[in-house]
């Protein structure tokens, strides 16, 4: 409910003075917290990482990595890790009770882990373990909680300045958590820039006992379905992604941008009506309510450009678009424009680029 | 079985304003409803109701004119509709929302009998944050199930629940006990229709109307924009790409190379990065 207030809210939000009480003034340094599932790590911890590194750096304070896992050589590699991406030190809450993620034990390991060690500033990245452990933390601790960032800041008072899209993406806020801490945000994948990882063999390690054992936690994992289809989870991290949208028309000529895609060997995607047709699966949809995708070339045929599309494709670095209409709002971000029938230009494109790429050519262009 | 369901009334598009001076989001004459991915908790509700007994109650917290949402649920089948407003409640972050929403729920579980299940939808379209529904469950120290594609069983008795959930490259299945609080992933479900019938009810059926009084709110500075721990400093427009778009004019030449041509003298390394690619193709 955030229409205003009758009466008026005293003096609007913007007014509002930070009163830090003595207690939260305590709370200092940058803590990313390190997304590893089964083994894995998260890439946007590391992309988190840079953000944190930078906000570390102005306020003078360090910058750690929350590692929770089980107890072994996947987590302490995690560790390590994050020392290459930036990480001053690292607090580990290791223990087979943490191998697989839920909820319960992850929030007390990380409520736990803040009220000893008092971070100022809290980051996660916005996926389905994020979110889900963010929003469960924030409550816990009764503090403020950022979601979806775009861009992190620290204002001129040292404060977090937290920018997120809102209402689809066709506005901006920033947002500030003033009276408490920590200061808490989550950031969606692809969105910040991956950092340069610099080897860096040592850093400090703090091990936290999680003060928890199997019995105490209720939920029971009772089997994990990896995603069949492994190339769908790749499309926020694909080099080159060719998407369409309405202008394609049929089902049938969507297979139009997959063939492209093909000769590419870049990752397939769509606007969000393809989905909600049902010709394409929910996790190829980019944009506000999809990926975020940061290719170094994004194809777009037959794709207006409305805002919520636009906030997934922003940080591509070349925006092609295909689109019959010269005023389609798509050619106000795009880099190169064609104005053309996609159904048409894409066959042509699939088979002239496959000319162009073929071993036949490279070999010519090597010698 | 006592099952509520926390629904929430949105704007129907993103042609938005902003108030100038509270920089919050003014909904007048912006057409609303039912936020989409709530409609899959809802039916996953009403699901299971229909197979197991007992009831549904939807709750939502917003303006008096959220009526028509609550109403709407009625006519898809839902038995009791609540509505927490209340000039307290306004400004609230997901941190404040949850408070009331919580409070509410607890006063619901007091006067209609306490719930097995608090479902919530994944996110709202217009907050897109996916706080509330945590946020609700930790206030109550339920147990919490994000992202759930298919609840697989329930055992009443034994006070057990199966879900599937969505997690980071697979799907969970989970075993947990009630009372949980479940928030429903879209698409899950087929969202029934309301019926003739229920519309004549629901037309005539009391939407029971709590202020924080009313809830139990015991501590009201716990609400709205006093009890939100993020503030709200600016907002603003994203600032639009000051170059345009370079139009590629094929000039009498196959306007797929003339495209090609041109990406290339963008980005000349690009060429060589697509034929790594390629290759693996
Ligand atoms: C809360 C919310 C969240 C949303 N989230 C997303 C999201 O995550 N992602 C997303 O994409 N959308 C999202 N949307 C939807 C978004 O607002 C637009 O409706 C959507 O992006 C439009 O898709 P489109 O461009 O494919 O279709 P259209 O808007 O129908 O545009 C089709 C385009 O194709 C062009 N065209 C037609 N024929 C041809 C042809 N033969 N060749 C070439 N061009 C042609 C037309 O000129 C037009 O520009 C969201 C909306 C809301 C309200």
């Amino acid at each position: 409910m955030s229409q205003p207030a009758k009466p008026a809210p005293p003096a609007g939000r913007a007014n509002a003075k930070k009163e830090l009480s003595e207690h939260f003034k305590q709370y200092k340094h940058v803590w990313v917290f390190v997304e590893q599932e089964r083994g894995h790590v998260h890439p946007v911890s590391w992309e988190l990482m840079g953000s944190g590194r930078r906000l570390a750096d102005k306020l003078g304070v360090e910058l750690a990595a929350v590692v929770i896992g089980p107890a072994g050589e996947a987590t302490s590699a995690a560790a390590a890790e994050a020392f290459c991406y930036g990480a001053d030190l690292a607090y580990i809450v290791a223990d087979d009770v943490l191998t697989d993620y839920r909820n319960e034990s992850y929030t007390k390991a990380l409520t736990d882990l803040v009220n000893t060690y008092k971070p100022e500033i809290l980051l996660l990245g916005a996926t389905t373990l994020g979110r889900d452990l963010a929003g469960a933390v924030a409550t816990t601790l009764l503090t403020g909680l950022t979601a979806d960032c775009t861009e992190l800041e620290v204002d001129a008072d040292n404060s977090l300045a937290a920018t997120r899209p809102t209402f689809g993406g066709s506005l901006l806020c920033t947002i500030y958590t003033l009276n408490f801490r920590p200061q808490m945000a989550t950031v969606r994948p692809r969105v910040m820039e991956m950092p340069e990882r610099v080897e860096k063999p040592v850093g400090r390690i703090i091990e936290f006992p999680l003060g928890m054992v199997e019995d105490d936690i209720v939920t029971k994992i009772l089997a994990f379905v990896p995603d069949r289809d492994k190339a769908t989870s790749n499309l926020a991290y694909a080099d080159i992604v060719v998407a369409g949208g309405m202008g394609l028309n049929s089902m049938e000529n969507f297979q139009l941008v997959r063939q492209l895609a093909g000769v590419l060997g870049a990752e397939y995607g769509c606007s969000r009506p393809l989905v909600q047709k049902g010709w394409v699966s929910a996790d190829r949809q980019i944009g506000q309510t999809g990926k975020t995708i940061r290719p170094k070339l994004y194809i777009a045929a037959g794709i207006s450009g409305a805002i919520q599309h636009r906030v997934g494709v922003d940080g591509a670095d070349l925006i092609v678009a295909i689109n019959t209409d010269k005023n389609a709002p798509i050619f106000d971000f795009a880099h190169l424009a064609i104005v053309t029938d996609a159904i048409r230009l894409l066959p042509a494109l699939t088979e002239a680029f496959r000319k162009r790429l073929s071993p036949h050519t490279r070999d010519r262009i090597a010698s | 079985m006592h099952i509520v369901v926390c629904i929430k009334q949105v704007p129907d598009s993103a042609q938005i304003r902003v108030h100038p001076v509270t920089n919050t989001i003014m909904r007048q004459g912006v057409p609303t409803i039912i936020n989409p991915y709530d409609l899959f908790a809802l039916e996953e509700a009403l699901r299971l109701r229909d197979k197991f007994g007992g009831e549904v109650t939807v709750l939502t917290m917003g303006p008096p004119s959220a009526e028509d949402s609550l109403r709407k649920a009625l006519t898809f089948g839902a038995d009791r509709a609540v509505l927490l407003t209340d000039r307290f409640f306004a400004g609230a972050d997901t941190l404040a929302t949850s408070y009331a929403l919580a409070s509410a729920i607890r006063k619901i579980g007091a006067t209609y009998g306490e719930p097995d299940i608090v479902f919530t939808g994944k996110q709202t379209i217009d907050g897109d944050t996916a706080q509330v529904g945590p946020g609700i469950c930790k206030r109550l120290d339920f147990l919490q199930l994000t992202y759930v594609s298919k609840v697989a069983s329930l055992d009443l008795a034994g006070r057990s629940i199966e879900v599937e959930r969505r997690s980071e490259g697979g799907v969970q299945v989970l075993r947990s006990r009630l009372p949980c609080l479940i928030t429903m992933l879209e698409g899950t479900n087929e969202v029934r229709r309301g019926t003739m019938l229920n519309a004549l009810t629901a037309a005539r059926a009391e939407v029971v109307k709590w202020s924080a009084q009313d809830a139990g709110v015991e501590d009201i500075s716990k609400c709205g924009l006093r009890g939100s721990p993020t503030v709200v400093k600016r907002v603003f427009a994203p600032t639009a790409r000051s170059e345009k778009a370079v139009v590629v004019e094929p000039a009498g030449r196959p306007p797929a190379e003339a495209l090609i041509d041109e990406i290339f003298k963008l980005r000349p390394k690009l060429e060589a990065d697509m034929f790594e690619l390629a290759r693996g193709f």
